[in-house]
């Protein structure tokens, strides 16, 4: 009893979460799911039919006869004709059910594939191991570079072109949609459709070396009027420190190696090996996800990234403790 | 005889493990060493074999990635990424001076390669201490020192990623490191 209300009660929670393809957040995904249950309530009811026709032929076996001995005659009897009208309806309802889900299926594809005319485009570029996006505007003055991270507006189509820097890489958010590749030298493009606000998490589905399993992408659905205000924003460009730790921070920013591989926006970092730091404190999560944003984890990420992502291009930064105090004071303004 | 022949395939396959046991650390990913060893003290460094009184034994610091495929491997990636290549080229020199060759203006022992790259030299050399880690200046370090073959051959590159402008660093000739006779910028 106990072990049975156990299996029913984690049953129950594999429904719901950030990541889980039976927790659809928005339309295309709900039709997916719905084509889902259909499937598996038909074919659990054809299961147990067939199961149970098998477990009556076994069971009820008739006491053989002479007559089951004597050679088959050409004519077939009463009851021989019978099996073979049995048989025929059941193969017809078999090709029925078939065509049924068949034209199901097609239904559900072609809802996926409709295309909106005009809408948001975000370009999602993948990196061994984080995601870079890129929020294309017409007005390329208006152009936004952010890191692992995806914010959306609920409600509307969002295109999301996918690209890849070094090797393929798979962008998979299960309560929104399926799996896409991001291919190196091509763009693939899918659209997000979420109607749920919400936090939901993305994960590269593609092995893609070493770090891999810590290549996570919290997905952030805002409501409309949300994610104009998020946009706006987080368009600024990088906050200047007040204090003067954060001051000091900034310095040890620019002229150490941070600089490099990270870019700020408005401050004269331009590097483009790592994640765009402009707005590092506002983000939820470092290190692609693998991490929560807290002062402690950042601290220790930034002078062994590898013991936490063996692989990752980070290096290990032997920083004095000062410099490393006023550096994370300075990356904590940058809201 | 069949027991003859069992012997030296006994020997034979004894070896065979033996050698590929030695390979073991060839591809070895350290990734994360703090640091691998202490960057060198002024102390250490002997930039002319010129010096007053009878010769000082100099305490010599191995480097640490000499015999270790992967990381000299990650030298050559950071020798393009840091734009080495600008001046130096693929090892042949151009606005600075070859790496590939003979001549050392500043010694060839790795703790005096590691002084050039973090301290930088006279006439247009860049100090990189700020920009790169002790073990990235290590990777550098045993990655300069593959250009002109002063590491294990086991540990030196067979190809590039890209087109080749030179034959790989495994098949290039060992030279006989010497110390260049005219210091820059007198020519």
């Amino acid at each position: 009893m106990g072990v049975a209300s156990s299996i029913m009660g984690s049953a129950l929670a594999s429904c719901s979460g950030p990541q889980n393809v039976l927790d659809p957040a928005g339309p295309p995904n709900r039709s997916i799911n719905h084509l889902f249950w259909t499937m598996l309530v038909v074919a659990a009811i054809i299961w147990v039919a067939v199961v149970g026709a098998a477990l009556w032929a076994a069971l009820s076996r008739r006491r053989r006869t002479r007559e089951d001995l004597e050679p088959i005659v050409d004519a077939p009897n009463e009851e021989q004709r019978r099996h073979v009208g049995i048989v025929t309806s059941l193969v017809g309802a078999t090709v029925v059910t078939l065509l049924f889900f068949l034209v199901y299926d097609f239904t559900v594809g072609r809802a996926l594939a409709e295309r909106p005319s005009r809408s948001l485009t975000i370009e999602l570029i993948g990196h061994q191991w984080w995601w870079e996006v890129r929020y294309i505007d017409p007005d390329p003055s208006k152009l936004l570079v952010d890191a692992n991270e995806l914010h959306i507006p609920a409600g509307e189509p969002v295109q999301v072109k996918l690209k890849s820097r070094d090797v393929i890489h798979s962008f998979w958010v299960p309560n929104i949609i399926g799996k896409r590749d991001l291919i190196p030298g091509y763009t693939s493009s899918l659209f997000l459709h979420a109607d749920k606000p919400g936090v939901y998490r993305a994960q590269c589905a593609e092995f893609c070396g070493l770090e891999h399993a810590k290549m996570a992408l919290p997905v952030i659905v805002h409501s409309r009027a949300d994610f104009a205000a998020w946009l706006a924003e987080a368009r600024s460009p990088a906050a200047e420190p007040n204090d003067s730790s954060a001051k000091e921070g900034k310095k040890v920013f620019l002229a150490g190696a941070c600089s490099s591989c990270h870019a700020l926006t408005g401050v004269e970092a331009y590097g483009t090996i790592g994640p765009d730091l402009t707005h590092i404190a506002s983000r939820k999560t470092i290190a692609a996800g693998t991490l929560p944003n807290t002062r402690g984890n950042l601290g220790g990420w930034i002078v062994d990234p590898q013991s936490i992502k063996p692989g990752a291009r980070m290096p290990s930064n032997q920083l004095a403790a000062k410099d490393l105090r006023n550096l994370i004071d300075y990356l904590e303004t940058l809201k | 005889m069949s027991s003859r022949f069992d012997r030296w395939s006994v020997v034979t396959i004894t070896t065979a493990v033996a050698l590929l046991l030695t390979a073991c650390e060839r591809e070895n990913r350290r990734f994360s060493e703090n640091p691998p060893t202490a960057a060198p003290t002024a102390s250490a460094l002997v930039v002319s074999q010129l010096q007053p009184g009878p010769a000082v034994v100099e305490p010599k610091i191995e480097a640490p990635y000499d015999d270790n495929a992967w990381a000299v491997s990650e030298g050559k990636a950071l020798f393009n990424a840091m734009n080495c290549s600008g001046c130096h080229f693929q090892g042949g020199g151009g606005i600075g001076p070859a790496l590939m060759d003979e001549e050392w203006i500043y010694g060839s022992d790795p703790q005096q390669i590691f002084a050039s790259i973090a301290e930088g030299r006279p006439n247009g050399m860049p100090a990189w201490k700020y920009k790169l880690g002790t073990q990235q200046i290590w990777e550098l370090v045993s990655y300069v020192r593959s250009l002109s073959s002063l590491n294990p051959k086991g540990a030196r590159g067979g190809r590039d990623d890209h087109m080749m402008v030179k034959p790989p660093e495994a098949s290039t000739p060992q030279t006989k490191p010497k110390m260049a006779s005219t210091p820059p910028g007198d020519d």
